[in-house]
């Protein structure tokens, strides 16, 4: 019996140096990292208060963190393949070889949506809608911190891939039969496989969380009808998560058993069928997109209203628009692979569906727009992220309205139209929406503003730079380029592939304008520091201290309408209330565990010992995980109480001036 | 004092919100309604493994199909067992409410022997194909029976799996809320299970013996 499974030494690609040069400088770069934390000490304040935390603020923080550290993988993965196509023209074979190429389109993929939007939103909630729901924490905390320790184990087995083995070649959506054990005999789809199953799992997990937080915890007195339209699109996500993802577990699931066991899914002997994985794959994937774009669609309607200093405009049909898209969603995957053979009956259903979920999307711009109509318009940093999404956003829009008229659609199917297409709406959409959220709470989670210079330099590097990278390739896609071409023929495609590449370079500017804001913020922080409420805000995370306490609220606010904080404002401006000392109670909060981390780690082992086939290994992987879980459920303390003097103490030296 | 008793009733009129903004619902609300999510996610993930069952149903590949397969027998034991199990479960949740230990454990003794007979008809049935080179690497049709019956055991498993564990903790933490709270969650999984074997008998075993 062969202890170590499929692994040895020639799983290390020491021939290749490109991979060996990144993976080197990764390993190093960590160890910098980890030894840096070491000597300074800072070992166990970061178990004691991030690793082990339950806490949402620290978890969604963690999230980000983690999303933008995967932003920058997977850049690097867009510049290479920009600068291969670049140069790859008529005999030219470019730098890469089409094995590489085609693991680096497939992480690229992966990596940007499963491990850089998806762990960015769901920082982004995590941090955001408990505090706007005007609670202390999630429904369920641990829970929550096992989700980003899940999340983070993907991560990690897609980055280990660069190091031990390889990736996929199978692109970001793994269709069999290439990705069948007999077309890809390598580990490549294993780690995608095993990656995504484990990583989906956690998001799983959040989605329940979101779901029972959204709808069972809320302040007193926010009813539906007074939730910030964030929290509105949060929960719809969270509702897409909850009927989605069960769909791609189930559908990697089958793959992987066509892969291990020798099962016939999707195989083309034993009478398996094929397109039932892409069919299976786009129920989940469409609602996919909406997961990540309706929580931006959320922080933009936040930003206009907050900075055109205006209620949201048409605010019933803004959540009406969303659940609507929530339940359209499940009903145009197939235009994802109209060309797939299906009559002509059920092509032009799904383009129907598809142009009429462009509806409620409207509802939204034009409320929007008119949020911003007569409003006193403060132009920060968010309102330009968010100004250049509404631009971007309904080219991108518009271009998707095109594919889904089915004849179109088989001209451009698999083009670079499409990929313009996509690139469009999600960078357009959900990444612009990221930033400006990421603009806008950052003061809320640290106490300082972000810097406004370098933050449009990067927003004005970022938008021009996506469209010199992104227009250029919807020609292209019309002269009929298809995607994932390691190199071509045609002379003419390559002027607009070379100014694709400017553009990202433009879009790079962009990113290291964006290190320059942080680190710029940070060294600045105390002339940049701010109060409860920097932007003049009108929900309830505005009416805690920046960074809120532990507890988040020292006596639960008392929700009476809309804009609760707002509205509470207003209503203090005309009646001088008396100041009166405020009493306060202990309050309960989660107790820290270690049960996210400890699974975290099992799980990865189980992953990477299935990936190289180890079975003892996966073994001990599971039963650590079983035996984590156990310690959890036996465990007498949950909570721990923080007395009224620390509250007490706590509300003095961060005075907040308006109490809800 | 007229104006004082006006001011409380006032304050006792706004005091009973409607329950949509009545403020966080208790811990166990909370715990069981996650919970109820979870299942749903649990049910499409089960919905995805029929739909494939469903398109793969006559994909044989030549190889033998439900009919020759299926023991209509052996399924109906297995689903009484299963069945019976639910109704003791049920018994469980009423010595829980009532705190009765003893009536607790035998409830969930019964269960688990239950739910063990039908894992055991389940896994004979599963031996017997496999013995009879009707294994899932056979064709798509009885890779898709595998794994969506497979899947329903694996759930049966890990619920007897649990039930062991909320017996030792009943054992050694006796009925406090945490405890009560994870066996609802229990009981509500272990119903959800029955649920979806209905459909699966319905599906699999009753549909595929009449074609």
């Amino acid at each position: 019996m062969n202890l170590l499974g499929k692994l040895d030494w020639s799983a290390i690609p020491l021939d290749q140096p490109i991979i060996m040069g990144a993976s080197g400088g990764m390993v190093l770069v960590i160890v910098a990292i980890l030894s840096w934390v070491t000597l300074k000490g800072y070992v166990p304040y970061l178990w004691r208060e991030w690793i082990t935390s339950v806490d949402h603020k620290r978890i969604g923080i963690m999230y980000i963190i983690l999303a933008l550290i995967m932003l920058l993988r997977g850049f690097a993965d867009a510049i290479m393949m920009r600068a291969q196509q670049a140069v790859a023209a008529g005999g030219a074979q470019g730098y890469l070889p089409p094995e590489h190429f085609d693991q680096i389109f497939s992480a690229h993929g992966t990596i940007m949506i499963f491990f850089m939007a998806m762990p960015f939103v769901i920082g982004m909630m995590n941090f955001v809608v408990p505090l706007q729901l005007g609670v202390r924490d999630m429904a369920f905390p641990t829970l929550n911190s096992v989700a980003l320790g899940l999340t983070a184990s993907g991560i990690l087995l897609t980055n280990i891939s660069l190091a031990v083995g390889e990736f996929s070649k199978a692109g970001w959506v793994a269709y069999p039969p290439l990705s069948e054990l007999q077309y890809s005999p390598g580990v490549g789809v294993d780690y995608y496989l095993w990656a995504l199953q484990i990583s989906g799992v956690g998001t799983l997990m959040t989605g329940i969380n979101f779901v029972a937080t959204v709808l069972k915890t809320r302040a007193p007195g926010m009813s539906y009808m007074r939730m910030p339209v964030f929290c509105w699109t949060s929960l719809a996500a969270n509702l897409l998560i909850v009927a989605a993802f069960p769909v791609l577990t189930a559908t990697l699931a089958m793959l992987l058993l066509d892969r291990y066991l020798g099962f016939h899914f999707f195989t083309i002997d034993g009478q398996g069928n094929a397109m039932m994985y892409v069919n299976l794959f786009w129920v989940w994937g469409h609602p996919e997109v909406y997961i990540l774009v309706l929580p931006a669609f959320g922080i933009f309607s936040e930003v206009v209203s907050t900075f055109s200093g205006k209620p949201l405009f048409g605010y019933r049909s803004m959540v009406a628009a969303t659940m609507a898209i929530c339940v359209l969603s499940f009903i145009v995957w197939l235009h994802h692979f109209f060309t797939m053979g299906a009559s002509a009956n059920v092509n032009g259903f799904f383009g129907v569906m598809t142009m009429i979920i462009a509806v409620p999307t409207g509802v939204k711009v034009f409320n929007w727009l008119f949020t911003m109509y007569g409003g006193r318009i403060r132009f920060t940093v968010p309102v330009l992220w968010s100004i250049g999404f509404m631009v971007t956003f309904v080219i991108g829009g518009m271009t998707g309205v095109l594919m889904a008229v089915p004849p179109a659609d088989f001209q451009l199917h698999n083009s670079l139209f499409l990929i313009a297409h996509f690139h469009n709406v999600i960078i357009g959409g959900t990444v612009f929406g990221l930033m400006a959220g990421y603009n806008y709470w950052f003061p809320k989670a640290f106490g300082f503003k972000l810097d406004e210079r370098w933050g449009r330099i990067s927003f004005w590097c970022w938008l021009i730079g996506f469209y010199v990278a992104f227009m250029p390739l919807y020609a292209l896609g019309l002269m009929g380029m298809t995607r994932r071409m390691q190199h071509y023929d045609v002379a003419s495609w390559q002027p607009w592939l070379v100014a694709a590449a400017v553009g990202v370079v433009i879009i790079l500017a962009g990113i290291v304008s964006q290190v320059i804001q942080l680190v710029v913020s940070v060294r600045d922080r105390d002339r940049l520091k701010v109060t409860a409420d920097p932007w003049n805000g009108r929900t309830l995370e505005w009416a805690t201290a920046s960074p809120p306490p532990a507890w988040n609220f020292a006596v639960l606010p008392q929700v009476r309408d809309l804009d609760a904080l707002w509205n509470k404002k207003q209503r203090e401006r005309t009646q001088a209330q008396p100041a009166q000392e405020r009493k306060f109670e202990p309050i309960e909060v989660p107790k820290n565990s270690a049960t996210g981390f400890i699974v975290a780690f099992f799980s990865v082992v189980a992953g990477f010992a299935m990936i190289w086939h180890i079975w003892w290994m996966a073994g001990v992987g599971v039963i650590g995980i079983f035996l984590t879980m156990l310690a959890f459920a036996f465990r007498d303390e949950e909570e721990i109480e923080i007395p009224a003097e620390q509250i007490a103490r706590f509300e003095r030296a961060n005075p907040v001036e308006i109490a809800v | 004092m007229n104006v004082a008793v006006a001011v409380d009733d006032k304050v006792r009129y706004e005091a009973r919100p409607s329950a949509g903004e009545a403020g966080p619902a208790t811990k166990r609300v909370v715990v069981g309604y996650g919970f109820w999510v979870f299942l749903l996610s649990d049910i499409v993930m089960f919905s995805a493994i029929f739909a494939a069952y469903a398109v793969l149903n006559h994909a044989t590949a030549g190889g033998p199909s439900g009919v020759q397969l299926f023991n209509q027998r052996s399924v109906a034991i297995e689903t009484g067992c299963l069945l019976a199990s639910s109704y003791t479960c049920g018994l469980m949740s009423l010595a829980i409410g009532s705190r009765r230990y003893a009536a607790t454990y035998w409830a969930a003794l019964i269960t688990f022997v239950l739910g063990a007979l039908f894992l055991a008809l389940e896994l004979r049935e599963f031996a017997g194909m496999i013995a009879i080179g009707a294994g899932p690497q056979r064709s798509a049709f009885l890779s898709a029976f595998f794994t969506l019956v497979g899947c329903h055991g694996l759930h049966v498993t890990a619920g007897l799996v649990w039930l062991v564990v909320m017996m030792a903790q009943v054992a050694v933490k006796g009925f406090r809320q945490t405890v009560e709270r994870r066996l609802l969650c229990f009981s509500l999984f272990w119903h959800a299970l029955d649920i979806v074997w209905v459909w699966l008998f319905t599906v699999v075993y009753l549909m595929g013996v009449l074609s």
